[in-house]
């Protein structure tokens, strides 16, 4: 595990409730700068509800989230009302990729990486534009710059994301089953980017089914079950000799279904 | 979206070359009916002359006047139009307020919605043309002068006034069913870059609203020409009000009428083709 210094993501003790369902259950996880954190385990494990906890497009029903000094808190069910006002500095910490890319269709590729940066951050155009191509560059894009999402393929759409979020220089990226929602065979274009970002030092938290790039990128593997971290280590040990029960068992649903590698 | 069939080759390939038959095929066919349709048209149009020359109608008349009802046209098409822009405006904040968690925003807006669609719109064109002067007469009586000048309207703001009230509580469901039928991802997409509420309405939600919105948009606005006829009872001089006017002086109801509605009619198709015209303009980025 890579201890660069004080982490800077903090998560302690996170709770979240649907209605009567408890998802979470007191989730409490520290991730270094440059560190790449995957998380495994089953459908409705709370795996994807954690990530988007940590952004506060879930909001925590209690519990503490803090990126690189951006803390908030939430209590009873409610976020505290200085946390709510720092949600946007806690947005800005963090990037997102979607399963579903949410890519937005009423503008160009370009358009798209340099929205945000423009709007929200103020910065000037023709800088933006630059930066811009150089992240398309960077996904393999930069011929698509002036084309819509609806003439890109799925994973075209999802490069086209993550320069999205990348644009904003955010200081942790979060991706939430980025490949869940791609043909087979497009898979592979996108986690090479990833691969790209993980060798550049990116710190980044991955919500994936896919054991390959957890077992080859992670630095540390958790496993995820009934709203908990029943697990985690680097993946060498996670994969070849897991110490809880919960994760021996998924691991080889995982193997009998021929999905790992 | 139909291909110029010219510019492609049918010699490159023999399957092309079928299948252009038969779309060329499906063409002619369809502009075939098309045709048949259009000659029944006519021969309704020219049952209806025939049969109203029966009867002792004056075409000469009626040709006379034209003129006269389409000096209307204009004021008819701007009281259209300057209503339309007002009652989306209304609409908008109408729909943000009935999709806010806020309960003085949801407050106002539902009990807009409901006090607008529970009353006839004759009643609300007579409460603002003739109710509002007599609010008015009440605060100069009280001493605020100032303040009945705001309740005093021209014919013409009088009618703005109405339509534009009127059709925004309408278009309020429509502006909702659009901002809603925006993907949730988008609402999120936007969200975790950091945008405020204001900018993501503004840059991300809207833009792919207005899409869904625009063709009930220009629905109302195509209604609302014709519904524009209710402001002649304010003396606003549009087509009814001229049509009118004349047919009561000279008696000659069907003539004017005749004209009025020949016009309404022009108008409401002229709008629908510019209505689909910008429809397809707007499909542009959905297109591959």
């Amino acid at each position: 595990m890579l201890m660069n210094g004080n982490p800077i993501v903090r998560v302690q003790n996170l709770h979240k409730w649907f209605g009567l369902l408890h998802v979470l259950r007191g989730i409490s996880l520290e991730v270094y700068p440059q560190e790449v954190v995957v998380i495994i385990g089953r459908s409705g494990s709370g795996k994807s509800t954690f990530l988007r906890c940590l952004n506060l497009l879930e909001e925590p029903t209690s519990g503490r989230v803090e990126i690189d000094g951006v803390a908030v808190e939430a209590a009873e069910g409610e976020l505290l009302p200085d946390s709510r006002a720092r949600m946007r500095d806690l947005r800005l910490k963090t990037g997102m990729v979607f399963q579903e890319f949410n890519v937005f269709p009423h503008k160009t590729v370009l358009e798209n990486v340099i929205e945000a940066p423009v709007i929200v951050k103020g910065v000037p155009k023709e800088q933006a534009v630059e930066k811009a191509r150089e992240l398309l560059r960077k996904v393999g894009l930069l011929d698509k710059q002036d084309v819509h999402p609806i003439r890109l393929s799925g994973g075209q759409k999802q490069r086209v994301a993550i320069a999205r979020a990348l644009a904003m220089e955010p200081k942790v990226m979060l991706f939430d089953e980025p490949t869940s929602a791609l043909d087979p065979e497009l898979i592979g274009e996108v986690l090479a980017v990833m691969k790209d970002l993980a060798r550049e030092g990116t710190t980044m938290i991955v919500v994936t089914h896919e054991m390959g790039f957890a077992h080859e990128v992670a630095d540390r593997v958790i496993y995820m079950e009934a709203g908990m971290l029943v697990e985690e280590g680097p993946p060498e040990q996670i994969f070849t000799s897991p110490r809880d029960p919960r994760t021996c068992q998924f691991l080889a649903r995982i193997i009998e279904s021929g999905r790992l590698v | 979206m139909a291909e110029p069939l010219s510019q492609i080759p049918p010699e490159s390939d023999p399957d092309l070359a079928v299948g252009l038959a038969l779309v060329r095929r499906a063409r002619r066919i369809r502009l075939v009916e098309t045709v048949k349709v259009g000659i029944v048209w006519f021969a309704l149009l020219a049952l209806l002359t025939i049969g109203l020359l029966q009867l002792r109608f004056d075409p000469q008349y009626l040709l006379r006047h034209t003129n006269f009802v389409l000096q209307g046209i204009g004021t008819t098409i701007g009281v259209s139009v300057v209503s339309i822009l007002i009652a989306s405006v209304l609409a908008l904040f109408g729909a943000l307020g009935r999709l806010s968690r806020n309960p003085i925003a949801q407050g106002i807006s539902s009990f807009y919605i409901s006090v607008i669609r529970g009353t006839p719109l004759l009643i609300q064109v007579y409460f603002i043309y003739l109710g509002l002067p007599q609010i008015g007469q009440q605060l100069k009586g009280l001493g605020y002068p100032q303040l009945a000048d705001i309740f005093t309207l021209s014919e013409i703001q009088s009618g703005i006034l109405a339509l534009s009230l009127n059709y925004g509580a309408y278009m309020t469901e429509i502006f909702r069913a659009g901002l809603q039928a925006v993907g949730h991802g988008q609402y999120e997409a936007a969200a975790a870059l950091g945008m405020t509420r204001w900018q993501m309405l503004r840059r991300i939600i809207l833009p792919q609203a207005i899409r869904v919105i625009i063709p009930d948009v220009g629905n109302q606005f195509i209604a609302m020409q014709k519904d524009s006829a209710l402001v002649s009872l304010m003396g606003v001089w549009e087509i009814t009000f001229r049509a009118n006017r004349l047919a009561r002086k000279d008696s000659k109801f069907i003539e004017m009428l005749l004209v009025a509605a020949t016009l309404y009619w022009i108008l409401t198709v002229v709008s629908s083709w510019l209505q689909s015209r910008l429809e397809k303009r707007m499909a542009h980025a959905y297109e591959r």
